[in-house]
């Protein structure tokens, strides 16, 4: 487990966090979420001791680790743009935290075996990294950590420097992973997509401070205000309240207590349609429907709707 | 042929006729020179016991310069690059202040710090120390004016590989020491070898502020351009065309170096 307690830092006279804590359940993997600059990596980097705090503690497997060197963690930590050591091979790469630590050889030519295995880098030993896709140098990048036996994996915005599709990939095979190894993992990201998809937990963040920390579902349903609320996924304003646009009824003719709307704009994404609306009182206003729904009612640019706005979770 | 053609391939003439000129000519014309009265000659004048101990001082002077070159350099470009502290941006400056003296002034200048009459000079006197009219005076005359180069490459290539492959060493439990052996120092080899060839040929034909310090002591402290300038004044031409020949041996020697390591640096 991970213990974070009052942690604050500052540069300068930017205060990156801001008396933060929460704990990161052992097994479990825990995200750190937040638009840039919200002191999510700082954060990432305090706990691996890459950053020292100007307060307060980190605790580590029951220890406190706050003045311990990097070195003496037990940790692995994966970097954004993969920091592959590219004058090695990918063999030496993964092999590099063991043969810091004298390992005999043959355990550490089995140990490189199992984790390219692993990672799916089966027959890639002998390649130098600039012979990789960003997607397999950050899989080598994970085996490479992951080598050591960390008592904790922190990876910072694995994913961010990839494509969409190979984002999507990895994700998938990350949890699947997880599943396998479920060692301690803590993960920053500003994808809340990726933050709902893996994390068991996630720790939202806002200017150096914790906004809101549960599991997924805790903070999509109950958000404690309206940037955790806008920052999980689209809102849309009703009367001073937000509302989900998925949560949002439409009709084609009118229904008791609904109101009157005209749609501005109907957008097709695949299996969900987005309708525009402009209420009576000028207030914009979106509603996602299923293709099924949208094809039962038809709104098109100009016709009138009637909507049920559902009650709003927050105020804005 | 167009004009355009036509003033294109003018403009390539020109550029290279006037690098032939500068630059092909004058080495080519020492080589000819050299080897006008016959080989045995130059044989017999770059084996008198004077061009002999010239050769292997100069070489003496360059292997302790260079691997202190070396070291410094590598030390100082790591500072300037990784860490903060207050006068970095002076000392930044400072590093080329070697570029910008003439070697004569730094002879002068080591003449007055180190010298019978300069401020040092009684303590090292009382202490029976000779720098200056010296070897020692000769090599930090040698390096100061080379350290530079080592400096200016290795810093630009540390900027460039970042930090992160380092800290992900330190993550894996390397320590600083082991960081710097098994990955700062492999990422830096190429810059660091470019700056040591080039600190080495500028070690080697170091003239103006060696000449100061150095007292030109025949079969003592006569380096080999010295040697070459002491033949030329005393109208040996041939001896001097010989030395020289010997120095642009060396000179292309390194350049050969240079340009297998800029290509091996342009793959990695």
């Amino acid at each position: 487990m991970i213990a974070v307690e009052r942690v604050t830092k500052r540069f300068a006279d930017f205060t990156a966090l801001d008396d933060i804590s929460f704990e990161a359940p052992d097994g479990k993997l825990t995200a750190l979420l937040g638009p840039s600059g919200s002191g999510k990596s700082t954060l990432l980097r305090v706990i691996a001791g890459l950053e020292v705090p100007d307060s307060g503690t980190i605790v580590v497997s029951g220890s406190d680790a706050t003045r311990l060197p990097p070195q003496k963690r037990g940790i692995g930590f994966v970097f954004q743009h993969y920091a592959a050591f590219k004058h090695m091979t990918l063999r030496d790469n993964v092999a590099f935290g063991l043969k810091i630590r004298k390992k005999p050889k043959p355990e550490i030519k089995a140990k490189v075996d199992e984790l390219l295995h692993l990672v799916g880098l089966d027959g890639f030993h002998d390649r130098y990294p600039n012979q990789l896709s960003g997607g397999q140098r950050q899989r080598m990048a994970l085996a490479r950590a992951l080598a050591v036996e960390p008592s904790v994996l922190l990876l910072d915005e694995p994913f961010g420097a990839l494509d969409a599709n190979v984002r999507a990939d990895l994700r998938a095979w990350l949890r699947r992973l997880h599943e396998q190894v479920p060692v301690t993992t803590v993960l920053v990201t500003h994808d809340q997509e990726e933050a709902m998809e893996l994390a068991d937990l996630i720790v939202l963040l806002k200017d150096g401070r914790i906004a809101q920390a549960g599991a997924p579902r805790e903070l999509y349903e109950r958000p404690a205000d309206a940037f955790v609320m806008g920052f999980l996924g689209p809102v849309s304003k009703v009367r001073g309240e937000l509302v989900r646009p998925h949560d949002v009824a439409l009709s084609d003719r009118p229904e008791d207590g609904w109101e009157e709307a005209m749609v501005q704009r109907v957008v097709h994404l695949g299996f969900e349609v987005r309708v525009e609306l402009v209420r009576k009182d000028g207030e914009e206003i979106s509603a996602q429907l299923t293709r099924g729904e949208a094809e039962a009612i038809e709104p098109e640019a100009g016709s009138i709707v009637w909507l049920r706005p559902p009650a709003g979770k927050v105020s804005a | 042929m167009s004009v355009d053609r036509r003033a294109r391939i003018g403009l390539r003439l020109l550029a290279l006729g006037y690098l032939a000129v500068l630059l092909l000519v004058p080495v080519a014309l020492v080589f000819y020179r050299t080897f006008e009265k016959g080989i045995g000659f130059v044989w017999e004048s770059i084996t008198t016991p004077a061009a002999i101990h010239a050769l292997f001082l100069t070489l003496e002077v360059a292997l302790i310069t260079v691997p202190l070159n070396a070291v410094f350099g590598v030390l100082a470009a790591h500072a300037l690059v990784r860490s903060r502290f207050p006068g970095k941006r002076l000392l930044d400056a400072l590093i080329d202040l070697p570029f910008a003296i003439s070697p004569v002034v730094v002879g002068l200048s080591l003449l007055l710090l180190y010298g019978r009459t300069g401020w040092f000079g009684p303590w090292l006197a009382e202490h029976g120390i000779q720098l200056i009219f010296s070897v020692p005076g000769i090599v930090i005359a040698t390096v100061f004016v080379s350290m530079p180069f080592v400096v200016r490459e290795v810093a630009p290539v540390l900027q460039e590989i970042g930090d992160e492959q380092e800290q992900a060493a330190a993550t894996l439990g390397a320590s600083p020491w082991q960081t710097f052996w098994r990955v700062t120092l492999p990422a830096i080899r190429w810059g660091l070898a470019y700056g040591v060839v080039l600190s080495t040929a500028r070690a080697i034909g170091e003239f103006g502020a060696v000449s100061v310090v150095s007292g030109k002591i025949a079969g003592e402290t006569e380096t080999l351009t010295l040697l070459v300038e002491k033949r030329f004044q005393n109208f040996d031409l041939a001896g001097a065309y010989a030395a020289s020949a010997l120095l642009a041996v060396i000179a292309l020697a390194t350049l050969g170096f240079m340009s297998v390591i800029g290509s091996r640096r342009s793959e990695s």
